[in-house]
C-alpha cells in the first residue's frame, strides 16, 4: 500500500524489538467475541489510474457550473476564484498541519487567521471576528446562542426571509435548551416587515435575527430593526449569505448590528455541493468573552519579536469543558485561508467591482425576464444579484424544461414557502453572461 | 554524533514578512474582471443610497505578485506533516494522498450547486450513498448522516439525536455519564444538548470500569460518551459489560470514534454495544486538516435512532439516488445544504485506493507503530500505565521533572530536532501527559530518527537543562508571551487614523 512505508521486514524488526511474536498480540486486550472475523464491506483497492477513472465518472453524472448556465444561489453561489487562491492552499504548509497548537511552528496559520479576523471586520464593520465557523447556517445558530448567553432571555425573533435551512438550524440548536422562535413575515416588498418586528419584539426577546441580502435577494434596511431590537434590549443578529454583496452594501456594523454571521463560501471556495463552507462571527469587543471559536492574537516571543497565538481559550472546550461557550473544535481554517487569499487579491477596488458587476448583471437580468410572457416579479424592493419571479406555469415543469436546454434556472420556491408555490427564486453573478440571460428569457418565453 | 545527525532539524532561508495591511500601493491590483456586457449603471440607482457604503477602508492594494510572495512566505513558518513527523496523540496525523485533491476538484464536483435537480445530482447522491455504506461497515452501525462538519459537531448531532429518542418516549433525561479522560468537546456538547455531566473515573487499569458506571447509572441517565479507544490510547475491554449496564437502564452508548483508526478492520464499535458513534473523516480517512479544517464528522448509528437522523438522508431506490426530507421525528438540521461534500470526495477516493485489506492494515501498523515506540522510550520516559497500546502511547514528564524540565520543555526541545511536539499536557488525568502517536503512515526510520531525539532530550536534560527552557531555538520565533496575549487582547490589524 502507496501510504504505508512500513514493509513486511520493518514490521517483523519492529515486533521483535516490542518483543511480541504478532501484531495479534498487540490487540489482546479486543475481546475476541467482538473481532471481526471477515474483511470489510468495501470494494478491493484500486489504482490510482482506476481511482481517478471511477471519481471522473461518478462527476460526469452531475450538472456542473462548466457544462450548464448556473442561476442557482440560494445561499450557494456561483462565483469565479482567481488561480492563485487554488495554488497557494494547495501548498502543504497550509493544507497539511493541525489545528496551530505550537506557535513557534505555526505561524504562518497563525497570521493568515489573524489577517483573516481584520478582513472579516473591515468587510461587516464589526470590531471582533473568530478564526472561523463551520458554514453560515451553524454560525447563525451559535449567534442564537450566545445572545440567549449575553441577555439570559429565551425568546427568538426570525425574519421568514432567512434562509430557510439558516431557520432550521438556528431552531435544532436552541430548542434542545428551550428557546422558542417566532417568526416575521415579509411584504410585497420582499424584505422583512418592520410592523411586524416592532409587535413581534418585546423585553423577553433575547436577539433579532435577519438576513441581508435576504433568501429572497432583497436589501434590508438594517439601522432601523437594529434600533427596534436594542429599543427593548435585544441584540441583532445580521446573517449575511452572500458576503460579495458586501462589496457594495453598508457593512451591518455601521447599522449597529451586534452579531453578524456569514456564509464565506463565496469568496474563493465554490459551489462544491454546498460544502465545506465557511462561517464568518464577528461581533462588538464587550462580548468577546462570550464569543464562540478560537481566537488569535498578536504578542511577542521571548525576545520581542512580533508573533501570533491562540488565545482566550479560557472560553474553550478544552479548558472550560462543560462550561465552554461552544464545543466548536475544528473548524474551518483552510477554508478562511481561501477567503483571506481572495480578499487581498481583489482589494477594495476589486470587490467593489465585482459587487457592481452582480448587481447590474442581476438588473439586467430582473428587466429582461419581467418582460418575459408569463413571467412577472414578485417583490417591489432593491436587489442584490438575486431576485424572485411569478411564472405563470408550475415552477418546477419551467426548471425542468430549462434543464433540457443545459440551464439551471433557479430554485422552486415552493420546496420552502407554500405561500410562493407560483415562484422562481434566480441569482445571477459575475459568470453569467449576457447570452446566458437572453438565452434564459428566451427559454422561458416558450422560444427556442 | 549519534544517531540524531540524521534528524531533520536544522535551519533555513526563513523570510520576514509584514502583515498583508501593511504592504501595497495605491492602485496597485491582483485580479481582473470581464468587461461588463450589459448596461452600466450606477449602484445608487438600483439600491438606496443610504443602503450603500462608501468603500473598505483598510483592506490592502497589491499585485498578484504580491498576494503570491506573501503567502508562500508566511506558508513556510508552518511545520505540517507533507514535512515531517506530526505525532500529535488523538489527532492522526496521517499522510494526505494528493489524489484526493484531485478528485475534489473535478468540475462535476467542485462546481455542482447543491439545489440543483436530483436527476442531474446522482453522481454526488451515489458517492454520498456509498460512502454511508462503507462508514457502517467499518463502524458496524445501521445508517450514518454525513452532515456534521467536524468532529464536535457530530457529538453534538449524536446527542440530540439521543435527546428526541428518550423524548419520543416520554423523557429525555437529564444526565450524561463521561469518562474523566474525555476530550473537553463531550462535556460541551452534552451541555449543549442542557444534559448535566456526570464524570466517571477510570479504573486503576486506565480503563472505565463496569462497577463504576453500575454505581451512577440511573434512569435518568441519557447516555454514557465513551472514547474507545480511550485517549489513553487504550481499548475499552469492558466496554461490552458497561455497554449492557447503560441499555439496562435504558440508556444509550455513545462512542467518541475520535481514535477508530486503530481498530478500523480489526473491530466494531456496533459490536461493542455502542449506539451512536461520530467518524472525524479528517483523522481515520486522510481529509486533510489544513491548519485547523475543514473536517468533517459523520455519525453513525443503530436502527432505532434512525427516524431522528436529521434532513435529507439519502436514500437508494431502484438506480436512483435521492435526497429524502420526509422524516417527521428528525431532530432538524446541523447545517445548511448536506454536508461538506468536498471532504466526502476525498474520504471516498481514500477508501476505495485502500480497499478493505488496505485498511485493516492501517490500523495494524498504526498499532505497530505506536507499540514500538512504547517499547523503546520505556525507561527513558516514565510510562503511567505500562501495557500494550493501541494508536497511542502516553508518556510523562515525571523522570526529568527531577531536573526541573517539564513537558513543555522537551515539546518545544523537539521542534529543534526537526519534529513537531506530540499533544501535551492531555488526557489530563496524567500529570505532564506526552500522548504520542505515530499513525501507520510512518516508517521505521522516521521513527527511529524521532526515538534518538526524545533519548537525546532526555540526556540534555540531565546535562543541559538550560537547553530544553530556551527552546525551540531553530524556530524564526520562539516562545510566545501567551499571557500577554490574553491579558491585553490584539484581535486585528487596525487602521492608523
Amino acid at each position: 500500500m502507496r501510504y504505508i512505508p512500513n514493509t513486511d521486514a520493518d514490521c517483523r524488526a519492529m515486533l521483535q524489538a516490542i518483543g511480541v511474536r504478532s501484531v495479534e498480540e498487540l490487540f489482546a486486550d479486543v475481546p475476541p467475541a467482538v473481532r471481526l472475523k471477515r474483511p470489510l464491506k468495501v470494494p478491493p483497492a484500486m489504482a490510482e489510474s482506476d481511482v481517478a477513472r471511477h471519481l471522473r465518472a461518478l462527476a460526469a453524472k452531475n450538472a456542473d457550473a462548466d457544462r450548464y448556465a448556473m442561476f442557482l444561489g440560494a445561499g450557494c453561489y456561483n462565483h469565479f476564484s482567481p488561480a492563485i487562491v487554488n495554488h497557494l492552499v494547495l501548498r502543504g504548509e497550509f493544507l497539511t498541519p493541525y489545528t496551530p497548537y505550537q506557535p513557534e511552528v505555526s505561524q504562518g496559520t497563525l497570521q493568515a487567521l489573524f489577517e483573516y479576523q481584520t478582513l472579516v471586520c473591515l468587510l461587516t464593520g464589526m470590531e471582533v471576528s473568530n478564526a472561523s465557523m463551520y458554514e453560515g447556517a451553524s454560525a447563525t445558530a451559535e449567534a442564537v446562542l450566545m445572545a440567549h448567553r449575553v441577555t439570559g432571555r429565551t425568546e427568538i425573533v426570525m425574519a421568514r426571509a432567512v434562509h430557510p435551512d439558516y431557520r432550521t438550524v438556528a431552531r435544532t440548536y436552541a430548542s434542545q435548551l428551550g428557546v422558542s422562535f417566532r417568526e416575521v413575515p415579509f411584504t410585497e416588498a420582499g424584505v422583512t416587515d418592520f410592523a411586524q418586528v416592532r409587535k413581534a419584539l418585546n423585553e423577553r426577546v433575547a436577539c433579532l435575527v435577519v438576513q441581508s441580502p435576504n433568501f429572497f435577494g432583497g436589501v434590508e434596511d438594517l439601522a432601523p430593526l437594529a434600533e427596534a431590537a436594542h429599543a427593548v434590549g435585544a441584540l441583532l443578529v445580521v446573517a449575511v449569505a452572500e458576503p460579495i454583496a458586501l462589496g457594495i452594501l453598508k457593512p451591518p456594523g455601521e447599522c449597529r448590528a451586534d452579531i453578524v454571521t456569514a456564509e464565506g463560501q463565496g469568496l474563493g471556495t465554490g459551489l462544491n455541493f454546498g460544502g465545506p463552507a465557511l462561517g464568518f462571527f464577528a461581533t462588538r469587543d464587550k462580548f468577546i468573552r462570550h464569543m464562540p471559536g478560537r481566537l488569535v492574537g498578536e504578542t511577542v516571543d521571548r525576545e520581542g519579536r512580533t508573533g501570533y497565538v491562540l488565545t482566550l481559550a479560557t472560553r474553550e472546550q478544552h479548558i472550560r469543558r462543560e462550561k465552554a461557550t461552544s464545543n466548536i473544535c475544528t473548524s474551518e481554517s483552510l477554508i478562511g485561508l481561501m477567503a483571506t487569499i481572495y480578499m487581498v487579491t481583489m482589494g477594495p477596488t476589486g470587490l467593489r467591482d465585482v459587487a457592481l458587476l452582480n448587481l447590474r448583471k442581476a438588473a439586467y437580468a430582473k428587466e429582461r425576464l419581467a418582460k418575459v410572457r408569463g413571467v412577472g416579479l414578485r417583490f417591489s424592493g432593491p436587489t442584490f444579484n438575486e431576485f424572485v419571479l411569478r411564472t405563470r406555469k408550475k415552477p418546477g415543469e419551467v426548471l425542468t424544461s430549462l434543464l433540457k436546454r443545459q440551464i439551471i434556472g433557479g430554485l422552486d420556491l415552493g420546496r420552502f414557502y407554500p405561500e410562493l408555490k407560483d415562484c422562481l427564486l434566480v441569482c445571477v453573478t459575475e459568470q453569467n453572461s449576457r447570452d446566458e440571460i437572453d438565452a434564459l428569457a428566451k427559454a422561458l418565453g416558450g422560444g427556442r | 554524533m549519534s544517531g540524531t545527525e540524521k534528524t531533520v532539524g536544522t535551519r533555513g532561508l526563513i523570510l520576514n514578512e509584514p502583515l498583508v495591511f501593511e504592504q501595497g500601493s495605491p492602485g496597485r491590483t491582483a485580479y481582473s474582471l470581464p468587461p461588463s456586457d450589459v448596461p452600466e449603471r450606477k449602484a445608487e440607482a438600483l439600491i438606496p443610497k443610504r443602503l450603500l457604503r462608501d468603500g473598505i477602508p483598510g483592506l490592502p492594494e497589491l499585485s498578484e505578485v504580491d498576494v503570491m510572495r506573501h503567502f508562500t512566505r508566511i506558508s513556510q513558518w508552518n511545520y505540517c506533516v507533507d514535512l515531517g513527523f506530526y505525532p500529535l496523540g488523538s489527532c492522526t496525523m496521517k499522510y494526505n494522498p494528493r489524489i484526493n485533491e484531485d478528485m475534489a476538484r473535478i468540475p462535476g464536483f467542485a462546481k455542482a450547486h447543491p439545489y440543483q435537480p436530483e436527476e442531474v445530482s446522482q453522481g454526488a447522491l451515489q458517492l454520498m450513498w456509498e460512502l454511508e455504506q462503507y462508514l457502517a461497515d467499518v463502524s458496524g452501525m445501521d445508517r450514518v448522516t454525513l452532515q456534521p462538519s467536524a468532529g464536535a459537531h457530530g457529538e453534538l448531532t449524536g446527542v440530540m439525536m439521543i435527546r428526541s429518542y428518550h423524548a419520543s418516549r416520554g423523557n429525555p433525561r437529564s444526565k450524561i455519564l463521561i469518562p474523566d479522560s474525555a476530550h473537553g468537546t463531550n462535556p460541551a456538547s452534552s451541555a449543549l444538548c442542557g444534559y448535566k455531566v456526570v464524570p466517571v473515573k477510570e479504573g486503576p487499569r486506565g480503563v472505565v470500569e463496569p462497577k463504576a458506571v453500575a454505581e451512577v447509572m440511573d434512569d435518568e441517565v441519557a447516555a454514557i460518551m465513551v472514547t474507545n479507544p480511550n485517549t489513553l490510547g487504550l481499548f475499552e475491554d469492558r466496554i461490552i459489560e458497561v455497554a449492557k449496564i447503560v441499555h439496562a437502564k435504558g440508556g444509550q452508548v455513545y462512542c467518541d470514534g475520535a481514535n477508530l483508526n486503530s481498530v478500523m478492520g480489526v473491530s466494531r464499535p456496533g459490536d461493542w454495544g455502542v449506539d451512536v458513534i461520530q467518524i472525524n473523516l479528517h483523522k481515520t480517512f486522510s481529509q486533510p486538516h489544513g491548519g485547523g479544517g475543514p473536517g468533517a464528522g459523520p455519525v453513525a448509528l443503530k436502527k432505532h435512532l434512525a427516524p431522528f437522523m436529521p434532513v435529507p438522508t439519502v436514500e437508494k431506490q431502484g438506480n436512483r439516488f435521492l435526497l429524502d426530507y420526509k422524516r417527521p421525528k428528525s431532530i432538524g438540521k446541523v447545517r445548511a445544504f448536506y454536508a461538506s461534500f468536498g471532504v466526502m470526495v476525498r474520504s471516498y477516493t481514500y477508501i476505495r485506493s485502500m480497499g478493505p485489506a488496505g485498511l485493516r492494515r492501517a490500523a495494524e501498523v498504526a498499532v505497530l507503530n505506536a507499540n514500538y515506540i512504547l517499547s523503546q522510550l520505556k525507561g527513558v520516559y516514565h510510562l503511567p500505565y505500562d501495557r500494550h497500546c493501541m494508536h497511542e502511547c502516553v508518556f510523562t514528564d515525571a523522570l526529568q521533572a527531577r531536573h526541573d524540565i517539564h513537558t513543555l520543555d522537551i515539546a518545544k526541545r523537539l521542534i529543534d530536532y526537526g519534529f513537531h511536539p506530540p499533544t501535551i499536557y492531555f488526557p489530563l488525568i496524567v500529570k505532564g501527559a506526552l500522548m504520542i502517536e505515530p499513525t501507520e503512515t510512518e516508517s521505521k526510520e522516521t521513527i527511529d530518527q524521532f526515538v534518538a531525539a526524545m533519548k537525546r532530550i532526555a540526556q540534555e536534560a540531565q546535562e543541559n537543562p538550560e537547553l530544553l527552557r530556551l527552546a525551540p531555538h531553530n524556530p524564526r520565533v520562539t516562545r510566545m508571551n501567551e499571557t500577554k496575549a490574553a491579558r491585553e487582547p490584539k484581535l486585528r490589524w487596525r487602521p492608523v487614523s
